[in-house]
């Protein structure tokens, strides 16, 4: 068996500045792994990196494709990368508006990928559209109201369905329950986690907040100046941080 | 079934001047099938911390944990994260006296959890996670409620009842009977007793003497 | 002091070779939104000065000229367009779709069907169909280079779901020669079927946009809709109050203020010939 998705040295630069040094893991089938650190630790650098949002400068993305072939990312045509992107991978941005098209019906929002995979029939993907609503737990007569009238909560379940209706293999976030009420926070993560499993993804979800982290992921990568500290299982981490950093991030946290 | 050589586990504390604290030296034994192992010892010995090393919450300083993953031996200081994940979903159980666990879902759901992890079918581990429900005494008004604001005594045995409902070769009881009423304790027992007949090797800390010796076949000190 | 002296047709010969360029390239890649350095011209954008520069690039000395805005030749647009070119190139013009060999359109295609020695020359406001949905041009120009056009079904989508129906009833977007998707100008949708196999040579022009496409003759052009709601014509009770034709595209037209009203064809030139065979 092959990993999902291999990353081999990936490292980023902003001019001389470096987001993010070398970085190398392989992701499972199955495996959440939570990349935490504080702001400007290179976390969701490396999140777009990874996850084809932004151009590494250095290193290379190897993904297993659904018939087992190997590719590397870099190597693709740019259709053929946009086209395993909108099919086998998703994204979950922080702000909800960065990936929900507002200007359209949240059913739109929904169906969107699958009319980009050819769907032409409008009672197909509208149901579709309203199984995934019942889904993220948003009642079905919210189907043809815009975004903008929805709360944060339900925008960012909103997002998360846009991009499972193709069944993607892999869903990247960056900080999904930042910015929401706690309540809704809960809810959110406990559907999240649920969709994860049952859906069989593997995730990447960048947070600050190693609540989220111990909650969602099994693993964990700790990330301090661009660079990785420590990785390891969730709960290992957590109740047996190795790296002065590591140690520093869960003793301030749990204290609080 | 679990074979433990030379080892050791000393934290270093960073954020105290790089302080070490030895925990456990050069520990060695090994526990078989069907066979009910308890640690004992003072408080303050390690026995939680020798538990999370088998389990890899901790991270071993030196020496050899070997644990028999059918059909392979597998030496578990060395297991990339998926795979001490796999190890934990087939082969390791591990029950403590606190639960763990997301909002919102219901009790059933996160008794049934592990057997579905495997590949159980739903109905069938739901009917499993009744059972033991019924079993630990958790009213059946409360299945399908989330154990968040449950009282300890009732989480705790939710926590038990998870902890069961997947047979597992080998199983980590740490003080599964603390803060539990008489009649609850000796249903936890029929629990273990249980789960030996049913080949289980079993490493356990327990808080009270009388269960130590109802089920244990031999103690290892620390 | 003598008049104003213009060159044939207005522009300079340099600039209609840059236009003649870029339409042989819209002709060779069908649909596809060919950038052209669209000059001033003396009239404000969105008075047609995209579709103005392309017939002036397109005309020669024996051309007979028709400019119809809304299907009629004597609006505003029509008549200043084409005393544009009578002054500046000196050319015939008609009203007579049959005798022209070039037509300027606004928001229509004429009912007559079109024969090979015509052109029909478009005046288009917005080019990129994809607008709607995405503001850079950037992202659209890769999108039509990697055929990404699932998302002009999330406007028609959005139509269903709220009228019940696909309610684009004008500038309702089409599939050129199975490739590019593009944009007919606000031109009603009962004309979209005219866009299909056409016999002329079907020319756009965008002045502001700075933008030209093109349709060569006989090619295919598919609206798009759903399966399960296939494009539709509309359809009018009566028949045109003028000529009685009941295949032309109707203009609803308001006779008083007790709410009288009439449909009329909308293409002049159409309803008189229909009368005149009566």
């Amino acid at each position: 068996m092959n990993s999902l998705l291999s990353v081999s040295n990936i490292a980023k630069n902003y001019g001389d500045r470096v987001g993010c040094h070398a970085t190398s893991f392989d992701l499972w089938p199955g495996e959440v792994m939570a990349i935490v650190g504080e702001s400007g630790s290179g976390k969701t650098t490396l999140l777009k990196c990874i996850s084809g949002q932004m151009e590494a400068s250095s290193g290379t993305l190897g993904y297993t494709k659904r018939d087992g072939s190997i590719v590397v990312l870099q190597e693709l045509s740019e259709a053929e990368r946009r086209f395993l992107m909108r099919t086998d991978w998703g994204f979950v941005h922080q702000d909800a508006r960065d990936g929900l098209r507002m200007g359209v019906s949240a059913g739109a929002n929904l169906g969107e990928r699958l009319m980009a995979l050819g769907g032409r029939h409008y009672g197909r993907i509208r149901s579709s559209a309203e199984d995934w609503l019942q889904r993220v737990e948003i009642s079905t007569d919210r189907i043809d109201d815009s975004p903008w009238s929805y709360s944060g909560g339900m925008r960012q379940r909103l997002q998360i369905a846009r991009n499972l209706v193709t069944a993607p293999r892999i869903i990247f976030m960056d900080e999904p329950t930042g910015g929401l009420d706690v309540s809704v926070q809960a809810r959110l993560l406990d559907l999240m986690r649920g969709l994860v499993r049952n859906l069989g993804l593997a995730a990447v979800i960048v947070t600050h907040d190693l609540a989220v982290a111990r909650l969602l992921s099994t693993r964990m990568m700790v990330m301090q100046g661009g660079n990785v500290v420590e990785t390891g299982l969730t709960d290992q981490i957590l109740e047996d941080p190795q790296a002065p950093y590591t140690q520093l991030l869960v003793s301030s946290i749990l204290l609080v | 079934m679990l074979n433990v050589e030379n080892l050791s586990k000393q934290f270093t504390l960073h954020q105290q001047g790089g302080v070490q604290i030895p925990v456990i030296q050069n520990l060695s034994f090994s526990v078989d099938h069907g066979e009910t192992v308890a640690i004992t010892g003072p408080s303050g010995r390690g026995k939680s911390s020798l538990l999370k090393l088998i389990y890899g919450s901790y991270i071993a300083t030196s020496g050899s944990i070997q644990i028999l993953h059918e059909p392979d031996w597998l030496e578990a200081t060395q297991l990339a994260p998926r795979q001490m994940m796999e190890v934990r979903n087939k082969t390791i159980g591990y029950v403590t006296q606190f639960l763990r666990v997301i909002p919102r879902i219901p009790t059933l759901d996160i008794v049934a959890e592990p057997l579905i992890n495997r590949g159980v079918n739903v109905s069938d581990a739901l009917l499993r996670a009744q059972h033991l429900l019924t079993k630990l005494n958790v009213p059946e008004k409360l299945w399908s409620l989330s154990p968040m604001t449950f009282s300890g005594g009732e989480q705790q045995r939710v926590n038990i009842a998870r902890g069961f409902a997947a047979h597992h070769p080998l199983l980590l009881l740490d003080e599964p009977t603390a803060a539990l009423d008489a009649e609850n304790r000796s249903r936890v027992m029929g629990l273990i007793r249980e789960a030996r007949a049913n080949g289980s090797a079993i490493l356990a800390v327990f808080h009270n003497e009388e269960e130590r010796h109802q089920v244990c076949d031999r103690d290892i000190a620390l | 002091m003598s008049g104003p002296v213009y060159n044939f047709a207005y522009l300079n010969e340099q600039t209609k070779r840059m236009i003649r360029r870029a339409i042989l390239k819209a002709v060779a890649i069908p649909g596809y939104q060919v950038p052209f350095a669209a000059r001033e011209m003396p009239m404000p954008l969105g008075w047609g000065t995209g579709g103005v520069q392309v017939t002036a690039a397109c005309l020669t000395q024996d051309d007979i000229l028709k400019v119809i805005d809304q299907g009629a030749d004597d609006t505003t647009n029509a008549v200043s367009i084409r005393k544009f070119f009578v002054k500046t190139a000196g050319i015939a013009t008609t009203d007579v779709t049959d005798d022209a060999t070039i037509i300027q359109t606004r928001h229509r295609i004429p009912e007559t069907p079109l024969n090979e020695n015509q052109i029909l020359v478009y005046q288009v406001p917005i080019p990129e169909p994809l607008r709607f949905l995405e503001p850079r041009e950037t992202e659209t120009r890769k999108m039509h280079a990697l055929e990404e056009y699932g998302v002009m079904h999330v406007k028609l989508y959005e139509d269903i779901a709220r009228f019940g129906e696909i309610a684009t009833a004008y500038d309702y977007p089409a599939l050129v020669n199975d490739r590019y998707v593009f944009d007919p100008s606000p031109i009603p949708k009962f004309d979209n079927p005219k866009l299909n196999n056409s016999a002329a040579l079907q020319l756009f022009g965008a002045g502001r946009e700075k933008r030209i496409y093109a349709i060569p003759p006989h090619t295919k052009v598919k609206s798009l809709d759903f399966e399960d709601f296939p494009f539709s014509l509309p359809k009018w009770d009566k028949p045109c109050a003028i000529c009685g034709s009941q295949t032309s595209y109707l203009d609803e037209i308001v006779m008083d203020d007790q709410g009288g009203r009439m449909f009329v064809c909308s293409d002049t030139d159409h309803c008189r010939k229909t009368q005149a065979l009566k």
